[in-house]
């Protein structure tokens, strides 16, 4: 009892000899890296809008910007726990490829034959056999490292090039087009999109979402006793989530359908075609859904789960975690066959969006991924990163190569400059992490 | 204390291994009893680590066996050792530095709630209580071990080993990383744990560190057992002579590595 009152004083005496600045960040508990990384995100926003004469901050063009980013958001969250436990892989963009050309041959050629043109199983039992794929490779690869003791760097360098050539072998490198008509939903666009009002849904249970953690996580350190967060910094934080969330929606839902997609849509429910046009919302696109839902899965699986408690151990001292009497090389097989379950998503959702499966889908993908990972926060040298900062990251990549392409710089340079953000933002978090030790 | 009518705790005879063709370890019995120190004395590289990092189920032996209050143990890997109520502070202390101590003392053995998920809570509650009698002043429950200083890894190790109500407690030079203050308090807690019969092995390579927690010694040399003692039958110097000459004083027993007097 006696410590409890000492500490509690010490700590009030701590925080009174801190700066305002200081003592906010301690009392909402807010990653400043995170903050960093959401403030060079905005300084590329606003710096692309202005060279772009205002045309990067539409809600047109950042709508266009979460349905790119989708993909490699998802693989780059399973890229985290694979680079925690000190590994890599750089085979991912070329599973996307593999099963992304697989899934297309089975919903464009196989199953119709079997089922009949547009069936609708035909899109379930194709990502099914999407996700077993692209989890038996991800266990093959993790299964070589972990039992055979070959190094994660070459096992999925064999399978950038393994993949790569089984991805031209399945069609002899023929384009396989078009896909199922509720596959294509997964892409986005105008009919992947969910519309306004059921937005605003999905805005609305998010911000419910945001209470109950908030609310859970103070009842549990109460019922313990632990040290709370002052009441403010609890308001504060529900806001911001709440205001983050529901601008979101508001500018997806701003974006409104093309007008000849408008006109058809309006001539075939017998609406009639009002002067100023139809405004008819997009809402949230369907990758970017998928992408949102892989991340608080991925989130709750590192950070809630055994599995994910083990990959940080792993990452952080493998002997200790050896000694402790965890199944390492199980751990390493589970961390592979997920990413390869993730690349699969990733296929769907690029596929549906091309609505072709080609041989060229994914290259260079795994850097991307890699990079949004690295850029996001994860320590190559294992044991440290954040799924949200890794898809924070992949969105980093992306408004820099949309940007680029809105400005109207060359391909050659864009590359130029991708490369030199990525050096240059792993830089600065070494700097960061010198200073904060 | 030893009186050979009772069943030893841990008896491990004739254990050999080696790596490459150097015998680490060959043919070393050594046994100890409930509420018993035994301090595993010798050089380094003389082979106690490696010893003790088979009962702990670190390395598989060669040859020997292991019983557990008198019955064949079959111990192949750290679950195993831990079943058996085996518990290991090694040397490099093996914690995760990037997790906290809550993470830390229940890693592989996490609590869950009804979902399956960490109960994070439950075992942070559980790690303040344990770390509360071990190193009362300690309040840095929720940064990674990393940021801790040494004397504050050493009680986090201690603190995971002694969470699961060990049986049998291995401390590897448990006092090394420690400065004089924190040594006292290792040696404090070692009484208390033997109060509660727990049967700890002690290894060091400094008899000054050990001597006076321990009931028994053991000594070892270039892998063989010099021979055994009790503490209070032998000096401290006649100790340093098995450990140096691997000659055994007249009350100790000696063991195949003693010295040959012709």
């Amino acid at each position: 009892m006696a410590d409890i009152t000492t500490t509690a004083s010490a700590n009030r005496a701590r925080s009174a000899s801190e700066n305002p600045v200081k003592r906010f960040f301690r009392a909402t508990e807010i990653d400043t890296r995170l903050l960093g990384m959401v403030g060079a995100l905005l300084i590329i926003w606003i710096g692309f809008n202005i060279m772009s004469g205002g045309l990067f901050l539409t809600p047109r063009n950042l709508w266009n910007l979460s349905v790119q980013t989708a993909s490699v958001a998802v693989m780059a969250t399973g890229m985290v726990l694979v680079i925690v436990t000190r590994n890599i892989d750089l085979s991912v963009g070329s599973i996307l490829g593999f099963v992304g050309m697989s899934m297309g041959v089975l919903q464009a050629e196989l199953l119709p034959q079997l089922l009949g043109f547009n069936h609708p199983a035909i899109w379930v039992i194709t990502l099914l056999c999407g996700l077993l794929l692209g989890a038996a490779i991800g266990a093959l690869h993790g299964s070589i490292i972990a039992f055979l003791n070959v190094p994660s760097f070459i096992v999925t360098l064999g399978g950038l090039l393994v993949w790569r050539g089984a991805t031209w072998f399945v069609t002899s490198g023929r384009t396989v087009a078009p896909m199922d008509a509720t596959f294509r939903l997964m892409g986005g666009g105008t009919e992947g999109s969910i519309g306004a009002k059921a937005s605003w849904i999905v805005g609305a249970l998010a911000c419910a979402a945001i209470v109950a953690t908030i609310a859970n996580s103070r009842k549990q350190r109460k019922r313990f006793g632990f040290p709370l967060r002052p009441m403010w910094a609890e308001y504060f934080l529900v806001a911001i989530g709440c205001a983050l969330v529901l601008g979101a929606v508001g500018i997806v839902n701003s974006y409104p359908w093309p007008v000849a997609i408008a006109r058809k849509f309006a001539d075939a429910n017998g609406i009639a075609w009002p002067d100023g046009g139809l405004f008819i919302p997009h809402g949230i696109a369907v990758p970017v859904l998928i992408a949102i839902v892989v991340g608080i899965v991925m989130t709750f699986i590192s950070t809630r789960l055994r599995f994910g408690r083990y990959v940080f151990a792993l990452g952080g001292n493998p002997e200790a975690a050896e000694l402790a009497g965890i199944k390492t090389r199980w751990v390493t097989v589970k961390i592979f066959a997920l990413m390869g379950i993730l690349c699969a998503i990733a296929a769907a959702i690029s596929t549906a969006r091309l609505n072709a499966a080609t041989n060229a889908q994914g290259e260079l993908d795994e850097l991307y991924t890699i990079a949004a990972a690295v850029i996001g926060g994860t320590s190559l040298a294992g044991g440290m990163g954040t799924i949200a900062g890794a898809m924070l990251g992949a969105l980093v990549m992306q408004s820099l190569q949309s940007g680029m392409v809105l400005v109207g710089i060359d391909t050659p340079f864009q590359r130029i400059v991708v490369g030199m953000v990525l050096v240059v933002a792993v830089w600065l978090d070494t700097v960061y992490r010198a200073r904060a030790k | 204390m030893t009186d050979t009518t009772r069943t030893p705790l841990v008896e491990l005879k004739n254990i050999s291994i080696s790596f490459g063709g150097i015998h680490a370890v060959d043919n070393a019995s050594v046994d100890l009893y409930p509420g018993e120190v035994v301090a595993l004395l010798g050089h380094n590289g003389a082979g106690k680590s490696t010893l003790i990092k088979i009962l702990s189920g670190a390395y598989k032996r060669d040859g020997g066996e292991i019983l557990i209050n008198g019955e064949p143990a079959d111990i192949n890997n750290p679950r195993d050792a831990k079943k058996y109520g085996i518990e290991t502070i090694y040397q490099t202390l093996a914690v995760a530095d990037n997790v906290d101590a809550a993470a830390n003392l229940y890693l592989g053995r996490e609590l869950r709630t009804p979902w399956g998920t960490l109960d994070d809570v439950a075992m942070e509650a559980k790690t303040r209580e344990v770390m509360g009698r071990l190193n009362p002043n300690f309040q840095r429950f929720k940064e990674p071990v990393k940021a801790l200083s040494g004397g504050q890894r050493q009680s986090v190790a201690i603190a995971r080993a002694i969470l699961f109500n060990a049986r049998i407690l291995i401390m590897d030079e448990p006092t090394a990383a420690l400065g004089p203050q924190e040594t006292a308090q290792v040696g404090e807690l070692i009484k208390q744990l033997k109060k509660e019969g727990i049967g700890i092995f002690l290894i060091s390579h400094d008899i000054h560190d050990v001597f006076d927690l321990a009931d028994r010694v053991s000594v070892m040399k270039n892998g063989q057992v010099v021979g055994h003692a009790r503490t209070e039958d032998v000096t401290k110097d006649e100790v340093l002579g098995m450990i140096i000459l691997g000659k055994v004083p007249p009350k100790a027993i000696p063991g195949p590595g003693a010295m040959q007097t012709a």
